[in-house]
């Protein structure tokens, strides 16, 4: 993992910017175990964040009264900075993997609820009606004509999530030694060591952005009707 | 990282204590966490304004202001301080330009969907009133516009003040150089210090929303 400055390649020992051969020599035993670890570290997050959010949102949703303090509280955790959340979660949960999830899933909320919301507010009162009047119950309603109306937008929040939540998971390497930001804190250690800080960090990236792409194929494949519409 | 796994919700009366003792200390980080991150929001917002509100004006853009704001949201902050850190080494500019290329997207997304978005009708009549470009751009679409351009700012400050905190690791100073040195500082340093800098990010976007209340606030109708 630490690249050996007697011993290695020319590249290695100047530091130059990307040495192919440190990167082939460590993907097995650094960087593939980092990536998984931070593929994990964000799909717990958004999964539980997901679930958390749906229930936000329909109780927001269902009681107006609720959405003010459920919004602020969404939006005050996503104020504050991750590495500080993080250190306030650590005399409570100690430094786990609880605490790392705990503060990604927190920055998930806001973005997911408001989507979540906006989408289901955002059902067109002729849709409703029409529900009402093929005589479909409240939640028949909910199930086959509000939910599948507001899927585009819940999609386009889940995106948003899974960008930022892959993208801040880099700062999980703070707490506990898990995820690309692992190698990119070893290089910053060992005098910067170019080669590392930008594979890993690049992988984060490409890992956010097939992320992102793949719920993109998703949205097609689940709302072929946004697509129909754009075509006519 | 010496931390016991143990629940220990007494640390927060220690930070509250920590705080108390070493309030001149925190306040000097305090200061330099507000220096470094209102000299990258003072570039970004010179850098993505102009552009973002004239590529609004000419609704001129659209692929390229989405594309800018999805690739700036997967960057990273740790991994653009660590890319600066090779490219600048230790210092200032070094987290300066890595809190600016955090800030340029969502502010110049925002400024471009801001202005975009006002209603065309206006435009046209403010048009055939004899204003300039640029007086249409000021005077009428900027003020219509205003509430998401402020909201664009709120999120690049909240942004950039907590990866300021991750800056430290790059000798930025700030609030940040406590967080990562427990070793110095102790739990209850660490915590008081991410108490204050959670203060501070809430302070800033607590402002910025009562700027953008400000903002949305239509005129009174003429009776």
């Amino acid at each position: 993992m630490i690249p050996n400055f007697g011993q290695g390649s020319r590249c290695e020992v100047d530091n130059g910017w990307f040495c192919t051969e440190w990167v082939r020599a460590h993907w097995g035993d650094t960087l593939q175990p980092a990536l998984v670890q931070h593929l994990e570290l964000a799909a717990i997050a958004i999964a539980i964040g997901f679930v958390l959010a749906s229930a936000l949102a329909f109780a927001g949703f269902r009681f107006r009264l609720l959405d003010p303090p459920i919004g602020f509280l969404a939006d005050f955790l996503y104020t504050i900075p991750s590495l500080a959340l993080f250190q306030l979660l650590v005399p409570f949960t100690g430094v786990t993997e609880t605490t790392v999830e705990i503060a990604l899933v927190s920055y998930t909320l806001l973005i997911l609820y408001r989507n979540m919301l906006e989408g289901l507010r955002g059902v067109p009162p002729d849709a409703l009606e029409a529900a009402r009047g093929s005589g479909l119950t409240r939640l028949q309603t909910l199930v086959r004509v509000e939910l599948p109306l507001a899927l585009p937008a819940v999609i386009a929040g889940l995106r948003i999530a899974t960008v930022s939540t892959i993208s801040i998971a880099t700062v999980a390497a703070f707490v506990i030694p898990k995820g690309l930001g692992q190698p990119i804190f070893t290089a910053l250690e060992q005098d910067v060591f170019k080669t590392e800080i930008l594979t890993a960090g690049g992988l984060v990236v490409a890992l956010a952005l097939c992320a992102d792409g793949v719920l993109v194929l998703v949205q097609r494949a689940l709302t072929p009707w946004t697509r129909l519409e754009r075509a006519s | 990282m010496t931390v016991a796994d143990q629940f220990r919700p007494g640390t927060f009366v220690d930070a509250l204590r920590f705080i108390w003792h070493n309030s001149g200390f925190l306040l000097a980080r305090t200061g330099e966490h507000l220096e470094l991150s209102l000299a990258a929001l003072g570039i970004a917002l010179l850098l993505s304004m102009p552009l973002g509100l004239w590529l609004g004006h000419r609704h001129r853009g659209l692929f390229a202001a989405v594309s800018i704001s999805n690739v700036g949201r997967a960057l990273p902050s740790l991994v653009l301080i660590a890319v600066g850190l090779t490219i600048f080494g230790v210092g200032f500019w070094n987290n300066t330009a890595a809190l600016v290329v955090l800030a340029v997207p969502p502010m110049l997304t925002n400024a471009y969907f801001g202005i975009d978005g006002v209603d065309r009708d206006v435009v046209e009549a403010a048009r055939g009133m004899g204003l300039s470009e640029l007086q249409v751009l000021l005077r009428v679409e900027l003020p219509l516009g205003l509430p998401l351009v402020i909201a664009g700012i709120r999120i690049a400050a909240i942004f950039v003040i907590a990866t300021a905190t991750i800056a430290a690791i790059a000798g930025g100073g700030g609030l940040g150089e406590v967080i990562v040195n427990q070793a110095s500082y102790g739990l209850a340093g660490v915590v008081a210090a991410s108490l204050c800098v959670s203060a501070l990010a809430f302070l800033a976007a607590l402002l910025l929303t009562l700027l953008l209340r400000a903002a949305s606030r239509r005129p009174d109708p003429i009776p």
